[in-house]
């Protein structure tokens, strides 16, 4: 980290240019628009989009997921049209939501959940194909209902899964939510970005940059390990 | 306690790639009395683990029908699987827990974990149990349901000779309390004899009933290995429809 900075410090001080700012500059940057509340502002939208969609996204795909793994006609009915929502490029679903729907938050938010869906639903429905039948055999023997057959034999099998869909699932989230924002809403990081862009403000580009890499530390270490600890604890 | 009356007309394995159509049982008949202890003994692959899959409910894919007990009530069945198949994800206790219905208190599981000896391994993850105290939970699990039925698939294959012998002393002993019908499936004449009310020989597949044969021994002098013994040979001499078995 601290070579990281030293090295970025050198560039800096070498190229002297307004395209690359010192740390320095960035950090007084960062602090103000803080202090301004602008930051944490703009953030917090992102954030709170990024909340919504990825959870609409997580549920639906693992539901969906789920249901086709575990049904084969299902399955070959809806895996063409599986593949092309995968290869839909994200700006075009991104666009036909703005167009079709109007500038509105709840198109914003339509158009991430389209682009992360099918993600989480080939993931899900992979992890569903290998599930033990031993077990689900056993469940069913000893009259296990739903949702105890959910909670106690399907969901821990299928936590490496959703844990690999989380984590890809937030990369590709943030860098979609981003582009939403910068083509259709009026706050966010997104929109603030392309603000930087054309004021050529590289300085509160980094800043926010860094701003963001943060929070995206903060989940991995304060959520996503901690889950992953507790569900893998009985593996030797 | 039921009594099981089981009629398989046939049931078949279709081809997949290289595997050809198969027909595992075939014109199978066999019914069981309430409370009665029975062995199935028959060659490996016969088609025993699909019998008891089938009266499980769990492979509805056959011709011909079984029936169960009453007719609109649902029997309650301990299977205990060739392979203990516990979740690695939950602990001993928590793995017996779960099969209870809502009507049972957690407590019963108490005196099976002390009878079975795994009281201290109860908050443990059955990765860190033997392949032998995995199996005593699967059996414990089986028992807890407090089932009408009991089917057992070779459950002591794999177990040392001391730790086979207790286990089997420990399921008799729980079998006498708490009377139900126990299909037993093995290919070791001599346990089958230890255990059994009546022998069920069954043929390589298709598998159907070679021949029954009732064990007259009475239960206290089970122990008694050269009365087990002297079974055996007369088996052996008196029909030799079952020797290719043996």
């Amino acid at each position: 980290m601290l070579a990281f900075l030293a090295v970025w410090q050198g560039l800096a001080v070498y190229s002297n240019s307004n395209a690359l700012p010192a740390p320095e500059v960035v950090a007084k940057v960062f602090w103000q628009s803080c202090i301004t509340g602008q930051l944490p502002f703009h953030l917090g939208v992102t954030l709170l989009r990024l909340v919504v969609s990825f959870s609409i996204a997580m549920l639906l795909g693992c539901a969906i997921g789920i249901a086709l793994g575990r049904n084969k006609k299902l399955d070959a009915f809806f895996d063409n049209w599986l593949v092309i929502f995968l290869n839909i490029p994200a700006l075009v679903a991104i666009i036909l939501c703005y167009v079709w729907f109007g500038l509105v938050e709840s198109a914003a938010i339509l158009a991430v959940v389209v682009n992360k869906l099918p993600n989480v639903i080939v993931t899900i429905r992979e992890g569903t194909r290998t599930l033990d039948q031993d077990l689900l055999d056993m469940a069913r023997c000893y009259g296990f209902s739903r949702r105890k057959t959910l909670a106690h034999v399907i969901w821990p099998q299928l936590h490496p899964f959703i844990m690999g869909a989380t984590r890809s699932g937030l990369a590709l989230i943030w860098k979609i939510i981003l582009v939403v924002e910068l083509l259709g809403r009026s706050n966010g990081m997104g929109y603030q970005l392309h603000l930087f862009f054309q004021l050529f403000d590289v300085a509160s580009i980094l800043a926010y940059t860094i701003a963001f890499v943060a929070v995206i530390q903060l989940i991995e270490v304060m959520i996503l390990k901690p889950l992953d600890k507790k569900a893998l604890r009985w593996r030797r | 306690m039921m009594n099981i009356q089981i009629n398989i007309d046939s049931k078949t394995y279709p081809a997949i790639a290289q595997a050809r159509h198969h027909v595992a049982i075939a014109d199978f008949k066999l019914s069981l009395k309430s409370g009665e202890f029975v062995c199935l003994v028959g060659p490996s692959g016969c088609g025993k683990t699909t019998l008891l899959n089938i009266i499980a409910g769990l492979d509805n894919d056959y011709e011909g029908d079984i029936f169960v007990g009453q007719a609109h009530s649902h029997p309650k069945i301990g299977y205990i699987f060739q392979n203990p198949r516990l979740l690695p994800w939950r602990t001993v206790r928590e793995n017996i827990e779960l099969v209870l219905d809502g009507n049972q208190s957690p407590t019963v599981i108490d005196p099976l974990l002390e009878v079975m000896q795994l009281t201290q391994s109860q908050h443990v993850y059955p990765e860190r149990l033997s392949v032998g105290m995995s199996r005593r939970v699967s059996i414990i699990r089986a028992f807890a349901v407090d089932p009408d039925v009991l089917l057992m698939d070779e459950p002591f294959v794999s177990l040392d000779a001391p730790t086979a012998r207790q286990v089997r002393e420990l399921l008799l002993t729980l079998w006498q309390e708490r009377p139900h019908t126990v299909l037993f499936v093995t290919h070791d004449l001599r346990e089958a004899i230890t255990m059994a009310d009546r022998l069920i020989f069954l043929s390589a597949a298709p598998m159907s009933v070679i021949s029954e044969i009732t064990v007259p021994i009475s239960r206290s002098e089970r122990n008694n290995e050269s009365t087990i013994e002297a079974f055996r040979q007369n088996l052996i001499n008196n029909y030799p429809e079952i020797k290719q078995l043996l």
